[in-house]
């Protein structure tokens, strides 16, 4: 352990023939990211308070909660809850109302007023404590939801626009197919989960995007490399060599930012949901560099990359 | 390559060496006042507290603007004994319009508006309109300045009054160019700030025409006004403001001998002591108003003329709303009303849940990565994580270097930093294996690994810097504590990587020089 290290992922000089099984690849992404669309579209994702607006109050009882006095409680201020339910533990309640229409008048006003409101229906509960209030206006929520999807949309561009200037065309768009394809599947995880979609949510995702770029860039790299080393190599078998001889580092890097991530997910507080997110696209990102980014970079360059360097006829 | 200068080496240790020192006021307490200290700040996810987002009314600003340009244009006229009719204001267009006694009349008016003083060069154009009318229009650049202006003074306002309730470490910070954000750490329930906030506090007095009282119409320049404590009941008030409770130099709460009611003394500076005398002397007998934010406090009627410069508000009040108001007068009023947008709080016993949650991820995550590096990759994986350790501790140093805040979310940065930081040291370790397997010698081997790793180094951090400036450039809050941790993270990890552990690797080959590589 202090000189030789007592474990291997891959023996050296693996061959697996990984470009054999793209079609199957391919069309298990295809089916699972299209599965996820559909998702998005119905039931479609939980909106967090951030991009959904409304106020959240999280309040801790005197042992296990009581849902009818908590209701009652409120009733008295007369405040109408979207939803008054637990989470977590069992003496936690979580509260949860929508914001006034937009439409309505002095709506922000009502939003910010309604907290208290709140606020004085827990103070009247015995023992009970207040551990987090928030309450977002619909103008902040729907400029949240903005910058969040800008940020996404720009990220992708500037990732297409730096592989592109790095490298190929062909190693940019199958690259950004490829983070389009996991950006899908990662929200088909949500909706199966029913984490809320927010702004750490976002971040969960441009991680995600991130992890899984340099993911490829690794790949690629050696592809280009391998390109300039076996002039006459066919492109299928290339792609083959460069991801057997990368395999070791694949796995290793997944496995140290999946372990990195995982006492996140286990004792991470609010932020579990956000690391099972980054849990799912690692491993979606990494099966994705060797079943999809590759079998895209073959389908996009078989004719161009090996143009000049075709056996003859 | 394979060589590391003795400059070169002393330099990475120090760089090291004063890491450790800079996160040491983290962990001890400051000896003294003038030794220098930064630590890291906790955010309010951590610490507990309250975060207000505050959007400033800017239609506000610009209505008061063309009430106060209307009124100088009166003013102007009047002054050179010209006529004026219909003056309207159009808050879109930011211009006054009013049609001249007769046409005749233009000239002399467009010469008397254009020497109104200006408060910065071209603040106002005054043009004739094709149907005869005239029109000041205020600039877009001296609206914009005066926009800037009224949050400017909101933000030092907004601070006045939360300095007065004692608030530890309150954080006020412009947001874009029109809202404003105050984040108050240890306080749980913002319902008393919040309402001091959104109380403009402008307090102004004016006479109150009984002659209209009972009317449902008033006359011109008389506005019906609601009682502060009865807002069914109307008051006729002149427009006209006779003093302005600008002009108070103190205020304060106390209890009234005679009355044994809550009251606000308050006491006027010069200007408002002159004016409140000629005010009272000239109106003895008749009602004043007291008005704040257009509702009528009191309206006493005046015994005799009061030259001191001091006078008392009592309207119902009680010990709390009578220490508030006294606090809002003397941090003086906000140019435009504030509106709270966005709240959001967290309590104490969260906060501290949160930091063990963070600290507990945090530790077994690190222990995670080092054993994994120790059992796949012996002694280079323990060399990795010599730099993990060292990349940890200039993380924190630069955090704590730049009193930066860490959140939750920036602790998760830290985590997966670590996470991916051992990436480089694997992509140099699995290189020298396979060029070892290549048959290549160790020291063949070190410096192909070190030499083809580097460029795929800089390529995969240059695309996660990529994707966490844009996170940070359109995040707020915690998400930007992501980014900014993990921005640098990455700046860390290239100096522990590239520099430390490869010089680790180098050092040790030299000391021994090898024939087999531990890999």
């Amino acid at each position: 352990m202090f000189s030789r290290p007592l474990l291997r992922f891959v023996p050296n000089g693996t061959k697996i023939n990984f470009m054999r099984g793209r079609f199957m690849g391919l069309a298990t992404s295809a089916v699972l990211s299209i599965a996820s669309v559909i998702l998005f579209l119905h039931p479609g994702l939980t909106l967090g308070l951030d991009f959904r607006g409304g106020i959240v109050v999280e309040v801790r009882t005197q042992g296990p909660a009581d849902f009818g006095q908590v209701r009652a409680a409120l009733a008295t201020q007369h405040v109408e809850a979207a939803g008054v339910q637990s989470f977590g533990a069992p003496d936690d309640v979580l509260i949860r109302l929508d914001a006034p229409p937009a439409s309505s008048a002095d709506h922000e006003a009502r939003t910010q007023a309604l907290v208290d409101s709140v606020r004085h229906a827990v103070a009247t509960l015995p023992g009970a404590q207040v551990l987090r209030a928030d309450a977002v206006g619909a103008s902040v929520s729907a400029e949240l939801f903005r910058d969040g999807m800008l940020a996404l949309g720009i990220s992708l561009l500037m990732i297409l626009g730096y592989i592109w200037f790095r490298f190929e065309w062909e190693f940019a768009v199958s690259a950004v197919i490829t983070l389009i394809l996991d950006l899908t599947k990662t929200v088909g995880f949500l909706v199966i989960t029913h984490f809320e979609f927010d702004l750490v949510m976002v971040a969960a995702i441009l991680t995600i995007l991130g992890y899984s770029t340099n993911d490829k860039v690794v790949v690629y790299d050696r592809v280009r490399e391998n390109l300039r080393k076996y002039r006459t190599m066919p492109l299928a078998e290339l792609i083959d060599l460069s991801i057997n001889e990368t395999l070791s580092r694949t796995l290793g890097t997944s496995t140290t930012v999946f372990l990195a991530a995982l006492p996140l997910a286990l004792f991470g507080a609010s932020l579990s949901s956000f690391a099972w997110v980054m849990l799912f696209g690692i491993v979606v990102g990494t099966s994705s560099s060797i079943f999809i980014a590759a079998p895209i970079l073959l389908l996009l360059g078989e004719k161009r990359l090996r143009r000049d360097s075709r056996p003859p006829r | 390559m394979m060589y590391y200068s003795r400059l070169k080496l002393a330099s990475v240790v120090a760089v090291c060496f004063l890491g450790v020192l800079l996160c040491l006021p983290n962990a001890l307490r400051q000896p003294a006042p003038t030794v220098p200290w930064r630590q890291i700040h906790l955010g309010l996810d951590l610490r507990g507290g309250s975060y207000l987002l505050m959007q400033v009314d800017m239609n506000s600003v610009t209505a008061d603007r063309l009430r106060t340009l209307a009124d100088g244009t009166r003013q102007a006229l009047l002054g050179a004994g010209l006529g004026y009719r219909d003056v309207a204001t159009d808050a879109h267009a930011g211009t006054v319009t009013f049609t001249p006694r007769s046409p005749s009349e233009t000239e002399a008016d467009l010469k008397a508006l254009r020497a109104m003083p200006m408060a910065v060069p071209n603040e106002f154009a005054v043009a004739q309109r094709p149907d005869g009318s005239i029109a000041v229009t205020l600039s877009p650049e001296a609206m914009r300045l005066r926009a800037t202006d009224a949050v400017t003074q909101s933000i030092e306002i907004v601070r006045r009054r939360i300095d007065a309730t004692g608030a530890v470490d309150p954080e006020i910070t412009r947001q874009g160019d029109d809202r404003i954000v105050v984040e108050l750490p240890g306080i749980s329930d913002p319902e008393r700030v919040k309402h001091l906030l959104g109380t403009t506090a402008k307090m102004t007095f004016h006479m109150v025409q009984d002659n209209a009282l009972g009317s449902a119409v008033p006359g011109p320049g008389v506005s019906l006004l609601p009682m502060m404590n009865a807002p069914d009941q109307k008051l006729p008030v002149a427009d006209h403001v006779d003093v302005d409770g600008s002009d108070l130099t103190n205020a304060s709460a106390a209890i009234d001998q005679q009355t044994g009611e809550w009251a606000v003394n308050f006491t006027f500076d010069s200007i408002g002591a002159r004016a409140f005398a000629a005010t009272t002397q000239a109106n003895v007998g008749r009602r004043f108003a007291i008005v704040l934010d257009n509702k009528v406090v009191q309206a006493p009627v005046i015994r005799s003329a009061i030259s001191g410069g001091n006078g008392q508000i009592s309207g119902g009040f009680d010990a709390q709303s009578a220490t508030d108001l006294a606090l809002l007068l003397r941090a003086g009023a906000l140019p435009a009303p504030l509106s709270v947008i966005e709240q959001r709080t967290i309590g104490p016993s969260l906060g501290a849940d949160s930091i063990r949650a963070g600290m507990i991820s945090l530790g077994i995550g690190f222990a995670l990565v080092i054993v994994f590096m120790a059992l796949f990759y012996g002694r280079f994986g323990w060399y990795a994580n010599v730099a993990l350790l060292a990349n940890l501790v200039l993380m924190v140093a630069i955090l704590s270097l730049f009193q930066a805040t860490l959140t939750l979310p920036g602790m998760a940065g830290m985590l997966l930093t670590l996470g991916m930081a051992v990436d480089a040291n694997i992509l140099i370790n699995e290189r020298i294996r396979e060029e070892i397997a290549r048959g290549r010698t160790p020291l063949a081997a070190m410096q192909a690994g070190f030499e083809r790793a580097t460029s795929t180094i800089l390529d995969s951090n240059a695309t996660a810097l990529l994707a966490h400036i844009m996170l940070f450039a359109f995040g707020t809050g915690p998400v930007q504590n992501f980014a900014l941790t993990i921005m640098i993270g990455i700046v860390t990890t290239l100096f522990t990587t590239l520099l430390l552990s490869r010089m680790l690797m180098v050092r040790w080959y030299a000391r021994t020089r090898p024939t087999v590589l531990p890999v």
